[in-house]
């Protein structure tokens, strides 16, 4: 298959309004008569069900919660951004095109992020008259903030709780087309299969979590919003239940995995405390601002930080970054703290982390001020590690945090399957390899408030008259004795190890081999030793109880399963892009200077994987990117 | 390097909707005190499999205090004995070595145990599709500054949106009413001038909506106290207030067509 990206052709700014006036339209009386399946009610897909069914289709939401309002997207704490240029500092959609197009290191589609950057100003004022409260100024009116390194202040924000506030904003949106009868949401229900006919999406197997039942629902459109897959790499900042699976099942129907090896590592995270911990807690980049970071310089330190004096500590980033110092980007920030801890210089108790130091900024500001400022921030951090970093500095490690591979997509977020939709984390569409602060709330709900709505329209046109392939279709019952036949799999394994651990190991490898800086050895070891472990997963796995009944060890056994095969498909897919870009730094291509070397002339192209099975290495098709608007350039932090 | 505890615990195991629950008593060594309360639970959970033994489901997915998914009783008090504090954000160093832990489910008829620890919370959302939220359908909304909220307002909203839903109130509340999280979610939407057109008709179907679920309110104000993100009982006030008056203004509505 030829990989046809939809790109209308024009000039770039008016490519998105011409679109939508050549796309087919439903007209308002037929819309009824066609059932879409949203699989995913995190921002994407509750914004996404809420329209559609404003629209007048007949929708049909699910999630694997006990409600839409739990889904990962409530964690986001730092903001969303929106070039409405309020602040008057010089914003403009084509400078968050600009930014974004950069800040993805020049791997992104140009067409869709300028798409992103104009319906931004539109999710403002949306999410706004939702009753999203966000933070005001005196006057009334909404304030802004820099975020990530950003020159201008385009950044809106509910307290530390943005993510929150949004989703609340859709689900309840959502809720109000439930309450309509235009939306039929079902809660505790996963997605374990798509079910296709003909190359086609024509629905999707689910698993009851409560009771264990396995039903089959049939749609003219199918729709992941189903997040991103950064569990993959066990400890993140993901949360618990966020996994690949209604994509990756996806992927085995046919549907092309786009660059999976981007995925974006945080600098300022909580360092794991001890074997036990089950996840890692992200702090606001925000403190990067007022924090220094360093690491002592001598291997074998005993002294407690304050103890240290200023000639004995490495201030690595201020050293060997002189203009951006404490602010380089994410990447930047998150690698030199990998070199610092792999020289042996960690601080902590399990030399896992490296110091951000508030002694400077309360010395300056005074203490009053630092604390007004990062407050929310400091009591977390010593809630967790009973450590108050008034007294002493705080700790901090890169974690996953984003991925911005995920489901190939063209211009409509139609992926390779037709009917089959994808959108917010789910897909790779905007971001490149690699997401600015900010931008994936704003991708969420571009997708699902703005995009998805028309461009859905063009593939439901043509099937008018046409009733959703009915469930008692052989192609439904197959899928679901496949689903049944899998459970009963794991169940009936009887080994000795719990799907946690082997997802523990399976973190292990990634984070090792995948994790901020690869290699072709570390790569090529890393695919022979995630094959070994998943033989040893399908030997040994151990799930006790029944699979009539909420069981999470069962749920967790299938997206482990899923893990393993997509964790191979990173490596393969890092193994091949021998050039560092984004959050992908490949050891073998940097600069003298130590900085990621992107290879345009091979690799400004989308690597869109075909699966095939589980014993045959996919085929990559390569979308090439196009720019016409923007010059790449090497980024320089020095 | 930190020191870890040796505790009893005692859980309530149930293994579903319709089976008879009992306590169980478990031994959790050697537990780091930088672990949390529910990474207790994960270690504890590994030695069950290991020995064979179903493991204990519990309620949580964040672990970062946001989700509303956690909440367990702990030693009979929904989230524990810190304040403001969701379970997942409990640590282990606030207890001590040799304490004994009783850990049960979230209590109330409205919720009632699908297994273990975890109970079903569907009401709240029912409260909410009766109401909780404001129709702006997608793409009908004016530029976002063109309706100013002073920022008392605005902050006010948002004391009460930061509700993270996990039915700690109803669970803390000796007649396990619905008051705390349908009056937050009223003070949200009622308070900003988005919320204006639909105040009463939403006060109105959300309090009778989550009467048909929960029981009434005898301002015990165990919610507040319970509450992982410290909500006030003012919000209580404002909309017994809302909801007289959505009586008289509806009736008046209803009337006008
Ligand atoms: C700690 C943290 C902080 C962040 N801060 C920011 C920030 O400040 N600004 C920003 O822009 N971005 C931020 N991000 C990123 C951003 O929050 C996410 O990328 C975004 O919210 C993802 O939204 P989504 O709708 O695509 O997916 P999600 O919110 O993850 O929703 C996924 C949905 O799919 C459902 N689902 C998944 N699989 C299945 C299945 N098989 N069957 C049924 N249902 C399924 C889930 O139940 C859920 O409803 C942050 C991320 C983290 C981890
Ligand atoms: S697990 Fe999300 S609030 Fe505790």
């Amino acid at each position: 298959m030829v990989l046809d990206s939809k790109v209308p052709e024009g000039p770039l700014a008016e490519k998105w309004d011409s679109h939508k006036f050549n796309v087919k339209l439903v007209n308002p009386a037929n819309k009824r008569k066609f059932k879409i399946l949203v699989v995913g009610t995190g921002l994407a897909g509750a914004s996404a069900a809420a329209t559609l069914g404003e629209l007048g289709y007949e929708v049909e939401a699910f999630t694997f919660h006990d409600s839409p309002r739990r889904a990962h997207s409530i964690a986001a704490q730092g903001g969303i951004n929106g070039a409405k240029n309020y602040r008057n500092d010089g914003d403009s959609i084509y400078r968050l095109f600009y930014d974004t197009i950069k800040g993805g290191d020049y791997r992104g589609r140009e067409a869709n992020t300028y798409r992103l950057a104009q319906v931004s100003v539109d999710i403002i004022d949306q999410m706004a008259a939702q009753g999203v409260p966000f933070a005001r100024e005196y006057g009334g009116l909404l304030a802004n903030r820099s975020f990530g390194g950003a020159q201008v202040s385009r950044t809106f924000y509910a307290r530390g709780q943005t993510g929150q506030q949004l989703l609340l904003g859709a689900y309840q949106q959502m809720m109000g087309q439930v309450n309509a009868g235009k939306v039929k949401l079902h809660t505790r229900m996963e997605m374990l299969d798509l079910v296709t006919k003909d190359g086609e999406a024509v629905g999707i197997v689910c698993r009851n979590l409560l009771t264990g039942e396995i039903t089959s629902h049939s749609g003219h459109a199918v729709v992941l919003a189903t997040g991103g897959y950064g569990n993959v790499f066990y400890l993140s900042t993901n949360a618990m239940a966020c996994n690949v699976t209604a994509a990756w099942r996806a992927h085995r129907k046919g549907a092309y995995f786009a660059n999976p090896c981007y995925t974006q590592i945080h600098p300022t995270c909580i360092p794991a405390a001890d074997e036990f911990q089950s996840k890692l807690t992200l702090m606001s980049e925000s403190l990067r601002n007022d924090g220094r970071i360093w690491v002592p310089r001598d291997p074998d330190e005993k002294r407690a930080a304050k103890d240290i004096p200023e000639e004995e500590r490495y201030y690595y980033l201020e050293e060997k970054y002189p203009a951006f110092g404490n602010l380089v980007p994410r990447d930047v920030a998150s690698r030199n703290a990998k070199t610092v801890v792999d020289q042996g210089l960690g601080v902590g108790p399990l030399k896992n982390g490296v110091y951000l130091d508030f002694a400077a900024a309360i010395e300056r500001d005074g203490l009053d001020k630092v604390w007004e400022r990062y407050s929310n921030l400091m009591e977390m951090y010593e809630r967790i590690t009973g450590e108050d970093p008034r007294e002493t500095p705080m700790r901090i490690f890169p974690a996953t945090h984003y991925t911005m591979g995920g489901l190939w997509v063209d211009y409509n977020l139609m992926t390779s399957i037709p009917s089959l939709y994808a959108c917010g984390e789910a897909n790779f569409s905007d971001h490149g390899a690699n997401r600015l602060g900010a931008s994936a709330l704003m991708q969420g709900l571009a997708d699902g408030y703005f995009v998805l709505p028309y461009t859905i329209g063009d593939s439901l046109a043509g099937k008018l008259g046409t009733d959703p392939v009915s469930t008692d279709d052989p192609v439904f019952a197959d899928a679901e004795q496949a689903v049944r036949d899998r459970i009963d799999t794991f169940m009936s394994i009887n080994g000795t190890r719990s799907p946690d651990y082997f997802h523990r190991e399976l973190g292990k490898l990634i984070w090792n081999y995948i994790g901020m800086e690869r290699d072709q050895n570390g790569l090529e070891k890393a695919i022979a030793e995630i094959r070994a472990l998943r033989e040893e997963f399908w030997k040994d796995l151990r799930v006790l109880g029944n699979s009539d009944t909420l069981n999470s060890s069962l749920e967790k056994a299938g997206r482990v399963a899923d893990f393993f095969e997509l964790g191979e498909l990173m490596a393969r897919d890092a193994l091949d892009r021998e050039e560092s870009c984004g959050g992908h730094f490949r050891a073998e291509s940097q600069t003298p200077e130590g900085e990621a070397l992107r290879d345009d002339e091979n690799f400004a192209h989308v690597s869109a994987w075909e699966w095939h099975d589980a014993d045959t290495p996919q085929t990559k098709h390569a979308e090439e990117l196009v720019f016409e608007n923007v010059e790449l350039t090497q980024r320089s932090y020095k | 390097m930190s020191n870890t505890l040796n505790l009893t615990l005692q859980i309530w195991r149930q293994e579903g909707p319709n089976a008879a629950g009992r306590f169980e008593t478990y031994e959790a060594r050697d537990i780091p005190d930088d672990a949390s309360f529910l990474e207790m639970l994960d270690v504890v959970n590994e030695n069950l499999i290991e020995d064979g033994k179903v493991p204990i489901e519990f309620p949580h997915d964040c672990r970062e205090g946001i989700c509303g998914t956690c909440g367990v009783m702990i030693n009979g008090r929904a989230h524990g004995q810190e304040k403001g504090t969701a379970t997942c954000q409990l640590h282990m160093r606030k207890f001590s070595d040799g304490d004994t832990i009783a850990i049960e489910p979230w209590r109330a008829a409205a919720f009632p145990v699908v297994k273990d620890l975890v109970v079903d919370r569907s009401p709240l959302d029912a409260v909410i599709e009766a109401g909780g939220f404001i129709t702006a359908p997608t793409g009908t909304a004016a530029d976002a500054n063109e309706t100013p909220i002073p920022k008392e307002a605005a902050d006010s909203a948002m004391d009460a949106a930061a509700c993270i839903g996990c039915g700690a109130c109803i669970a803390a509340c000796p007649n396990s009413a619905g008051q705390l999280f349908t009056s937050a979610k009223l003070w949200h939407l009622n308070s900003l001038p988005q919320g204006q057109p639909e105040r009463f008709k939403r006060t109105e179907a959300m309090v009778e909506t989550m009467e048909q679920f929960f029981g009434s309110c005898t301002n015990h104000g165990e919610c507040s106290e319970a509450c992982p993100k410290e909500i006030s009982l003012d919000f209580i006030a404002y909309m017994n207030r809302d909801y007289i008056k959505s009586k008289r203004v509806n009736r008046k509505l209803a009337g006008q067509r």
